[in-house]
C-alpha cells in the first residue's frame, strides 16, 4: 500500500523512466542464479565460462591442431618474407654487382616459394577456422536453447522470454563476431609477436633486449583494459537484454500499445534503455580507444629507442646496416601485430562477457529436474490414480497457495474443482502436471511420485490445457500435430472432428494447411482454444487437466465440446477448473476450494442440495440462465 | 518448415536498385557527424602519415647520420621518429575516443527510429511479420550497420588513402618500381568485386536466417507452458537445430568464401614485393637505387600488406552492412496504413455524445480470400449498451477492433456523432475509446503503469475507482502494491486476475466508448456478478459496445446484435431476439432451436449456458 501511495507523485508522466518496471517480487529476476554481484560470484563464473569454453572446443581438438599447423606454417612463410628481402639485400647486391646472379635467383625463388605456402596455409587455416568457429557456435546454441527447455517454469515466469531471447540471439552474435572477426587473427598476432621476438633476438640480442623493455608497459596496460573491460561488457549484455525485452514485449503486444497510446511513453521508455545501451557500449569503446593507442605509444617509443640505439650500434660497428633494416622491418610486425591483438581481445572481451551470461544459464539447475533413476509408471488398466498427499506449496514459499493439501483422484474419475479466484485451483493443476515440484508432500501417479517419473513417459500420461493457448507457427495441422507427433492427417482430422472443430478449419482458406501465423493471428481466440483442445484429444493422454479450456467458446460451440467431453473423458481421470458450472455437468465429483483448503467434497447432485457453497454458486448459475 | 523466411512479406530491396542504394540512404543518420567525420579522417590521415614517416626516418637514419657517422643526427632523427610515434597515437586516440560516441549515438539513432516506425505500424503488419526478424534488425543488423559506419567505412577510405599516398611515394622513389605496385590494384580490383557479389547474397541469407532463429526462440519462450505440458522439447530442440544448422551452413559457406579471397588478396602484395625484391636488387647493383631507397622502398611497401590485407573483412564487412541497410529499411519503408488523414479533426471529450454508427462496413484481412465482415450496418445510441453475439470466429472481435482502427474497413465506414473514424485523428479516437481485449496483454511492468498504459496523467482516485470497479482491489494485496510488477504478460496472476487488470485499465479515465472483448470470460461466478454490478453504472452513461458469449453477461446490454456470415443478421431486445429469432438463441443456447426454455429433468439439462 506505502509503495502504491507513492505513486502519485509522479502521475504526471514526468521523467520518471526507471520505475515504470515496478518492483519484481524476487530479487534475483534479472539473473540466473550464478550471477550474483560479489567479486567471488564474479570470478567463479568466469572460470565457468572458461571451462565452458574448453568444453565446446574439445571435440574439435584434431581440426584445431590441423589449423594450428597451417597457421604455424602461414606464419613462417609470412616470417620469411623481410627475412630474404634482408638477405637479398646483404648477400645477393654484392655478387650481383659482381654479376652473380644465382644468390639473387636462389632468394626470389625462395620468396616465391613461401607466397605459394602462405597463400596456401591462409587459405586452409582460415577455413578450418571458420568451420571450428560455426561448430562451436552451433553447438553452444544448441545447448543453450536445450537447457532453456529443461528448466522450470518458475525460471522462465522470473526470466521473461525477452531476456531469453536476448541470450539466444545477441549474447551469441556477440560470440560470432569475435568468431568472424578471427579469433584467428588472435593466435596469428600472438604467433607472430613470438616468433618475430625469436627473430629479433636471433638477429641482434643486445638490440632486442631493449625492445623487449616494452613487455612489461604492454602487460600492465593490457591487465588495466582486462579488468576494466569485462565490467564494461557486462554492462553492454545486461543494457541489451532490457532493449530487447522491451522490444519484444512492445511488438508482442502492439494491440494494447496503439488502442491506449502507449507508443509516446513507450517511445521514451525505449530511448531511455536505448540510451543506456548507448552508453555502456560508448564506454566500453573508450577503453579499447584508449587501450589501442596505449599500445601504439609503447610500439612507437620502442622503434624510437630501436633507431637510436641500433643507429649508435652500427656506428659502432656492432651490428651491420643491413641487421638495423632488418630489424626494424620485423619490428613493424611485431607492433602491427600488437594493435590487431588488441582489437581481438576487445572482441574476446566482450564475447566472453556473453560466454558468461551463457554460462550463468547453463549452470541454472532446472528446479523440476528429470529423474536420475525413473521409475516406470505401472502399465495396464486401471491407470491414472492421482493422489496428493500433505502437499504444501507456493509460489514463494513465505506465501504458501496449499497447505497440507490431501487429495485422491480414483483412475478414471472426472473432478470438477471450484471456488474463488486464487483459491489453488490452477495451483493444484500446475503440480499434477510437474510445472512445480510441492515444497512438502507428494504428488503420485498411479502410485509413483512424480518427482520419479521421466518426463517423456510424465508427459505422455499427464496433459495440461489451459486458457492461454499457444499456437506455434506452421499449420493448423501441425499445431493438432504437436499433441502427438507422429500422427497422420487422418487421425488429426479425427482429433478435430470429435472436439467440433472440424467444420471451422475445413472453412479455411487452405484447411488444415493454412499456415495460424504469428501466435495464430487468424483464428478467434475460441478457434484457438478448439485447436489446442484438438491437440490434447489426440494426445490422448491418461489423466487430463482442463484449466478454463472452454473460457472463449460460444455456447454451441462450448456445449458441442461437452458433449465430446463426455466420451473423452469416460476412460481416463481428469481435472477440470472453470468459472461456469456448466462445466461440472459432466464431471463426477465436484471439489469447493478456498484458502487453499478443499471445503466441500461430493458429486455435484449431493452438493447441490446440500445447501453449502457449491449449493450456493449453483443457484447463482442457475438464475444466470437465459 | 515454419520458420522460413517466407514469412517475411517484404520483397526487399527493389529490382535493379544498387546493391548499396539503402545503406547510402542511411547516411542523414551519418549528417550530424559529417564534419566531425571529416576531421576525424583528416586525423586519422594524419596518423597515418606519421606511421608512413616512420620508415621514412629509418630509412634516413640509415642513409644519413649511420653512413655518415654523425651521432648527433642520429639522435635528432630518432627524436624526430619518437615526436611522430607520438602524435599517430595522440592522434588515433583522438579519432577512436571522439568515434566511440558517435558510433553509438548513430546505431541509438536508427534503433530509436526504427521502433517509433514499428509502433506507427498497424497490427496487420505485426501479424506478418514473424517478431524474431523483427528484432534482429534492431539488434544484429544494427550492430553491422555500426561497424561498417565506424570501422569499415572508415578504414575503406582510409586505406584506400593508404594505398594511393604509398603508392604516389613509391613511385616518387622509383618510378618503375612504384608503377608496378601501382599495376597491383587491377587484380585486387578484379578478386574484390567477384567476392563482394558472393558475399552479398551470402550475408542477406545468413541475416534472414538469423531472424528465422531468433523467431524460433521467441516463438519457443512464448509457448513454452506448451511445450512443456505436452513435454515437446524434443521436438522443439529438433526444430531449433534445423534452423541453427542452416545458420551454421551459411556460415561456413561465408568463412570460405571469405578464406578464399583473403588468401587470394593477400597473394597480390606478396608477389608483387617478390618482384620488387629481384629489380630492386638488380637496380642496386646497377646502382640505380640506394641500398637505403631499396630498404625504404620494401618498407614503404610492407606497409601496403596490412590495407590490402584488411580489404576482405571490408568489403565483407560493407556488404554485410549494405544486406542490413536492406532489411531495416524495409521495415522503415513500409508506409503505417493507419495513419491521420489531412485535416483530420480532435474530437474533445466532452462534445463527444457517442453515436457509433457502422455504415456498409466491409473488413477483410490482408491477403485474406474472403471478407470477415461484409456490409455491416449497425448504431450504437449515445450512452447505449449492445452486446455482440455469433458463433466463435464470426468476426465479433475483428468488428471490435475497427472502432479503435487497429485495423481499418476496408469498404463503408464507422462515424462516432457523424464524424468518419479516419477523419479523426487517431490519438484523440484512442483517447475516447477505452478497450479490453479477449487476450488481456500485460507487460512485465509495475501494475501502476500497466493500469495507466494509456493515461500516463491518471491520479490515485481514477486508479482506484477503476480497480474497484474491476472487482482488482487484490492489486493492493500483492507485495509491493501497485508498484510489483507483474510477470511477463502478467503470468504471475491468474487469468480472471489478469481480466480484471484489463477491464480496469478499459474503464480507466471514463472513456465515451468502451469496447470490451468477451470482458468477463475468466471470472468465477461470484467476481462476475459483482463486476457486472458496477459495470452497469458505468455503462449507463458510456456508449459500449460489447462481445458477448454468455446469457449471464448480456444482462448488461440494452440491446444485442447477432453476427452471423459477416453481416448482422438481427438487432433487438434480448427477450425479443430470443423469442423472434431462431438463430440468436441457438447461439446462446446449446439446445435444440425448437426446445423450451425450461430446463429439461435430469443433470442434462442444467447444461444450457
Amino acid at each position: 500500500m506505502t509503495a502504491a501511495a507513492g505513486r502519485g507523485e509522479d502521475a504526471d508522466d514526468g521523467p520518471d523512466l526507471t520505475r515504470w518496471r515496478g518492483i519484481a517480487t524476487d530479487p534475483d529476476a534479472d539473473r540466473s542464479q550464478a550471477e550474483e554481484a560479489t567479486p567471488e560470484a564474479v570470478a567463479r563464473l568466469r572460470a565457468r565460462s572458461r571451462a565452458l569454453l574448453r568444453d565446446l572446443l574439445r571435440p574439435h581438438r584434431r581440426r584445431l591442431g590441423a589449423a594450428i599447423g597451417l597457421l604455424l606454417s602461414q606464419n613462417a612463410a609470412a616470417m620469411a618474407g623481410p627475412y630474404l628481402v634482408m638477405l637479398g639485400i646483404d648477400r645477393a647486391i654484392p655478387p650481383l654487382r659482381a654479376g652473380d646472379a644465382g644468390p639473387l635467383v636462389a632468394v626470389a625463388g625462395a620468396f616465391g616459394a613461401a607466397t605459394a605456402v602462405e597463400f596456401l596455409a591462409r587459405r586452409g587455416f582460415l577455413i578450418r577456422s571458420a568451420q571450428i568457429g560455426q561448430a562451436v557456435l552451433l553447438d553452444l546454441r544448441q545447448r543453450v536453447y536445450g537447457h532453456f527447455l529443461r528448466l522450470s517454469v518458475a525460471f522462465h515466469e522470473r526470466y521473461t522470454s525477452g531476456r531469453m531471447v536476448s541470450r539466444l540471439t545477441s549474447d551469441l552474435d556477440s560470440i560470432a563476431e569475435l568468431v568472424d572477426g578471427g579469433i584467428d587473427s588472435l593466435v596469428l598476432a600472438v604467433l607472430s609477436i613470438v616468433s618475430v621476438a625469436a627473430i629479433l633476438l636471433w638477429l641482434d640480442p643486445p638490440l632486442a633486449a631493449v625492445t623487449l623493455l616494452a613487455f612489461p608497459f604492454l602487460f600492465w596496460l593490457s591487465r588495466w583494459f582486462a579488468r576494466a573491460s569485462a565490467g564494461a561488457y557486462r554492462r553492454t549484455r545486461e543494457a541489451m537484454a532490457l532493449v530487447i525485452v522491451h522490444f519484444v514485449e512492445s511488438t508482442r503486444g502492439i494491440r494494447a500499445v496503439q488502442a491506449f497510446r502507449r507508443e509516446r511513453r513507450n517511445q521514451r521508455i525505449f530511448d531511455a534503455v536505448n540510451d543506456d545501451y548507448r552508453r555502456a557500449s560508448r564506454d566500453a569503446f573508450r577503453l579499447i580507444a584508449t587501450y589501442s593507442p596505449g599500445i601504439k605509444v609503447i610500439g612507437n617509443v620502442t622503434v624510437a629507442v630501436v633507431l637510436c640505439y641500433g643507429g649508435w650500434r652500427v656506428l659502432d660497428g656492432a651490428t651491420g646496416v643491413g641487421v638495423l633494416a632488418a630489424f626494424l622491418l620485423y619490428l613493424r610486425r611485431f607492433f602491427e601485430p600488437m594493435q590487431e591483438l588488441s582489437q581481438f581481445y576487445n572482441s574476446l572481451q566482450s564475447a566472453t562477457a556473453a560466454l558468461e551470461k551463457l554460462a550463468g544459464v547453463l549452470d541454472e539447475r532446472p528446479a523440476v529436474a528429470e529423474p536420475a533413476r525413473p521409475v516406470p509408471l505401472p502399465a495396464g488398466p486401471p491407470r491414472g490414480a492421482v493422489a496428493f498427499r500433505a502437499v504444501t506449496f507456493g509460489y514463494r514459499p513465505e506465501t504458501p497457495i496449499l497447505t497440507e493439501l490431501d487429495l485422491t483422484v480414483p483412475a478414471g474419475q472426472t473432478v470438477a474443482l471450484i471456488g474463488p479466484t486464487g483459491a489453488g485451483k490452477s495451483t493444484i493443476a500446475k503440480l499434477l502436471a510437474r510445472f512445480h515440484d510441492p515444497l512438502a508432500g507428494t504428488v503420485r501417479l498411479d502410485g509413483v511420485d512424480l518427482r520419479d517419473v521421466a518426463d517423456a513417459e510424465l508427459r505422455r500420461a499427464v496433459v495440461l490445457v489451459t486458457q492461454e493457448t499457444h499456437l506455434f507457427g506452421g499449420t493448423v495441422a501441425e499445431n493438432i500435430r504437436f499433441g502427438r507427433p507422429g500422427a497422420d492427417d487422418a487421425a488429426v482430422e479425427a482429433a478435430a472432428r470429435a472436439i467440433g472443430a472440424h467444420d471451422f478449419i475445413a472453412a479455411l482458406p487452405d484447411g488444415y494447411a493454412t499456415e495460424v501465423h504469428r501466435r495464430g493471428g487468424r483464428l478467434s481466440a475460441g478457434q484457438r482454444q478448439l485447436v489446442a483442445f484438438a491437440r490434447a484429444f489426440l494426445a490422448d493422454p491418461t489423466v487430463l487437466i482442463l484449466d478454463e479450456a472452454t473460457s472463449s467458446l460460444d455456447v454451441p460451440t462450448e456445449r458441442l465440446v461437452q458433449r465430446a467431453l463426455g466420451t473423452i473423458l469416460r476412460d481416463r481421470t481428469a481435472l477440470v477448473i472453470a468459472h461456469r458450472l456448466s462445466t461440472v455437468e459432466i464431471a463426477d465429483r465436484v471439489l469447493v476450494l478456498d484458502g487453499g483448503r478443499i471445503v466441500e467434497d461430493g458429486p455435484p447432485a449431493r452438493l447441490a442440495a446440500a445447501g453449502g457453497r457449491y449449493a450456493d454458486l449453483h443457484r447463482q448459475w442457475r438464475e444466470s440462465l437465459l | 518448415m515454419p520458420a522460413e523466411s517466407d514469412g517475411n512479406p517484404a520483397p526487399g530491396v527493389a529490382a535493379g536498385r544498387h546493391p548499396l542504394h539503402n545503406l547510402w540512404r542511411l547516411r542523414r543518420y551519418l549528417r550530424p557527424y559529417a564534419v566531425e567525420f571529416g576531421w576525424l579522417l583528416l586525423a586519422a590521415l594524419g596518423a597515418t602519415g606519421a606511421s608512413i614517416a616512420i620508415p621514412l626516418m629509418a630509412q634516413r637514419v640509415v642513409d644519413g647520420p649511420v653512413a655518415r657517422q654523425d651521432p648527433a643526427g642520429l639522435f635528432r632523427l630518432a627524436g624526430l621518429a619518437l615526436l611522430l610515434g607520438l602524435a599517430e597515437a595522440l592522434l588515433i586516440f583522438v579519432r577512436r575516443w571522439v568515434q566511440s560516441s558517435s558510433s553509438v549515438a548513430m546505431e541509438a539513432a536508427i534503433r530509436a527510429d526504427v521502433y517509433a516506425h514499428l509502433q506507427r505500424l498497424p497490427a496487420s503488419f505485426h501479424d506478418r511479420w514473424q517478431s524474431g526478424q523483427l528484432l534482429s534488425r534492431i539488434t544484429s543488423d544494427l550492430s553491422v550497420i555500426r561497424r561498417f559506419l565506424s570501422f569499415g567505412l572508415f578504414f575503406l577510405v582510409l586505406n584506400l588513402v593508404t594505398y594511393l599516398v604509398v603508392v604516389v611515394l613509391l613511385i616518387r622513389l622509383h618510378a618503375a618500381l612504384g608503377l608496378l605496385v601501382a599495376a597491383s590494384a587491377v587484380p585486387l580490383l578484379l578478386v574484390s568485386r567477384r567476392f563482394a557479389r558472393a558475399y552479398h547474397t551470402a550475408s542477406r541469407r545468413m541475416q534472414d536466417q538469423q531472424g528465422d532463429v531468433a523467431t524460433l526462440v521467441e516463438e519457443t519462450a512464448q509457448g513454452l507452458r506448451t511445450m512443456k505440458a505436452y513435454g515437446r522439447g524434443p521436438e522443439l530442440a529438433a526444430r531449433f537445430a534445423t534452423g541453427a544448422r542452416a545458420l551454421h551452413d551459411t556460415g561456413v559457406g561465408k568463412g570460405r568464401l571469405l578464406a578464399r579471397t583473403s588468401a587470394r588478396l593477400d597473394l597480390v602484395p606478396n608477389l608483387t614485393l617478390g618482384v620488387v625484391l629481384v629489380a630492386g636488387a638488380a637496380a642496386a647493383a646497377a646502382g640505380v637505387l640506394t641500398i637505403g631507397e631499396l630498404v625504404a622502398f620494401v618498407s614503404l611497401q610492407l606497409m601496403l600488406i596490412w590495407p590490402v590485407q584488411s580489404l576482405g573483412w571490408i568489403i565483407a564487412n560493407g556488404q554485410e552492412a549494405a544486406t542490413a541497410a536492406d532489411r531495416v529499411q524495409e521495415v522503415l519503408d513500409t508506409p503505417p496504413a493507419i495513419v491521420d488523414a489531412p485535416g483530420a479533426v480532435t474530437l474533445p471529450r466532452a462534445e463527444v455524445r457517442g453515436r457509433l454508427r457502422f455504415e456498409r462496413v466491409c473488413f477483410r484481412y490482408p491477403g485474406a480470400g474472403a471478407p470477415v465482415l461484409r456490409d455491416v450496418e449497425l448504431t450504437v445510441e449515445p450512452g447505449e449498451t449492445l452486446a455482440l453475439v455469433g458463433a466463435t470466429g464470426c468476426g465479433k472481435s475483428t468488428l471490435l477492433s475497427l472502432v479503435p482502427r487497429l485495423h481499418e474497413v476496408t469498404g463503408g465506414r464507422i462515424t462516432l456523432d457523424g464524424h468518419d473514424l479516419r477523419q479523426v485523428r487517431l490519438a484523440s479516437l484512442r483517447r475516447l475509446v477505452g478497450v479490453a481485449f479477449e487476450e488481456p496483454t500485460l507487460f512485465s511492468m509495475s501494475v501502476w503503469e500497466n493500469l495507466t498504459l494509456g493515461r500516463p496523467d491518471a491520479g490515485e482516485d481514477e486508479v482506484r475507482a477503476a480497480l474497484a470497479l474491476a472487482q482488482a482491489d487484490f492489486a493492493y494485496d500483492l507485495p509491493w502494491g501497485l508498484a510489483t510488477r507483474v510477470g511477463e504478460q502478467g503470468l504471475s496472476l491468474s487469468g480472471g486476475q489478469r481480466q480484471r487488470l484489463a477491464l480496469a485499465r478499459a474503464v480507466l479515465g471514463r472513456p465515451a466508448l468502451l469496447v470490451l472483448d468477451d470482458p468477463l470470460s475468466a471470472l468465477d461466478v461470484q467476481t462476475e456478478a459483482l463486476v457486472e454490478a458496477a459495470l452497469k453504472r458505468v455503462l449507463r452513461e458510456t456508449t459500449a459496445l460489447l462481445v458477448v458469449h454468455r446469457p449471464s453477461t448480456i444482462a448488461l446490454a440494452d440491446r444485442v446484435a447477432l453476427l452471423d456470415g459477416g453481416r448482422i443478421a438481427a438487432v433487438g431486445r434480448h427477450t425479443d431476439l430470443l423469442a423472434t429469432v431462431p438463430a440468436y438463441r441457438a447461439v446462446l443456447s446449446a439446445e435444440p432451436p425448437a426446445a423450451t426454455t425450461e430446463p429439461a429433468p435430469g443433470g442434462r439439462g442444467l447444461v444450457r449456458s
